[in-house]
C-alpha cells in the first residue's frame, strides 16, 4: 500500500484549488492509499470548531488521518482542545517520520 | 537512520514556508537522519552572508533589541546541530539562481549545484518534499 502525505499550508478560504487538494486525498485513499492530511501555517484555520469548511469536514471521520501543526497552532492561538473532532493536534516530527518510512508527499 | 531531501524555493523573509522548511529540517537531524536541501529561485538568498540584522525604528528598539533573525544564522545553527548529531547535512544552492541573484557570498558550509544535483539527491532519498512557491 502506498502511503502519502499531504500538507496544506493555506487557508482553506485563500483559494479555489484547496478544494481540489482535499479531493486529492480523498481519491488517494479510495485507490488504496494510505492518507495523511496535515494542516500547517493558515492551513489549521479550518479546523476551528465551528470554522466552515466543507472539504476538511468530509475528511474527518473516514479513513485519512488528520493532523494538525501544533506549533501552527499555538501561533494562532487555537488551543489544542478547540479542534474539531478528527484533527489531531501533532508536532511536525509526524511529517519527518513519513518522510523516513517512504511517504510520497505533497506540499499545497 | 533514513536519507530525506527537503527543496525550498521561497527567498527570505517573505513566507511562513521558509520557518516551516528549517522546522523539518531541525526535526529531522534530530530524529537521526540525514537530509538533503535544494536551494532553487529565491531561495539561494537564506544562505547569503550579507544579510544584517536592523533596528526598530517604529518600536523604538535598538539593534541589540530587535536582535532579528537572519536565516544565515539558522542554516549555519542546523549545520552545526547536523554535526553534533553526526548526521550529514547537504545545503545546496541552484548555482544559476545564485548568479542570477549576486548572491555568491554564502554562509560556511553552504554549497553550490544544479537541478542535476536535485534529481540525484530524490534519487537517493528515502522521502521527498519540495515546498514550491507560488
Amino acid at each position: 500500500m502506498s502511503k502519502y502525505v499531504l500538507i496544506q499550508s493555506k487557508s482553506p478560504w485563500e483559494s479555489g484549488d484547496i478544494g481540489h487538494f482535499y479531493a486529492l486525498a480523498s481519491e488517494l485513499q479510495k485507490a488504496g492509499g494510505e492518507v495523511t492530511f496535515f494542516l500547517a501555517q493558515n492551513g489549521v484555520m479550518g479546523a476551528r470548531t465551528g470554522a466552515k469548511d466543507a472539504g476538511l469536514d468530509e475528511l474527518l471521520g473516514g479513513k485519512i488521518r488528520v493532523l494538525a501543526d501544533d506549533f501552527s497552532l499555538r501561533e494562532r492561538a487555537i488551543e489544542a482542545g478547540s479542534v474539531k473532532q478528527g484533527v489531531r493536534p501533532s508536532p511536525i516530527d509526524e511529517v519527518v517520520d513519513l518522510l523516513a518510512g517512504g511517504a510520497k508527499a505533497l506540499w499545497h | 537512520m533514513a536519507t530525506i531531501t527537503i527543496g525550498i524555493m521561497d527567498p527570505p523573509y517573505e513566507s511562513a514556508n521558509t520557518p516551516t522548511a528549517f522546522r523539518l529540517v531541525e526535526a529531522a537531524i534530530r530524529k537521526g537522519h540525514n537530509v538533503n536541501v535544494f536551494c532553487y529561485e529565491g531561495a539561494t538568498a537564506l544562505g547569503y552572508a550579507g544579510q544584517k540584522q536592523h533596528p526598530n525604528a517604529v518600536h523604538g528598539a535598538s539593534l541589540e533589541e530587535e536582535d532579528h533573525p537572519n536565516p544565515k544564522e539558522w542554516i549555519e545553527s542546523l549545520l552545526a546541530f547536523a554535526g553534533e548529531k553526526k548526521v550529514k547535512l547537504v545545503w545546496c544552492n541552484c548555482g544559476l539562481c545564485v548568479d542570477e541573484r549576486g548572491v555568491e557570498n554564502q554562509v560556511e558550509g553552504v554549497c553550490r549545484g544544479s537541478p542535476v544535483d536535485a534529481w540525484k539527491y530524490a534519487e537517493g532519498s528515502d522521502g521527498v518534499l519540495l515546498i514550491g512557491t507560488e
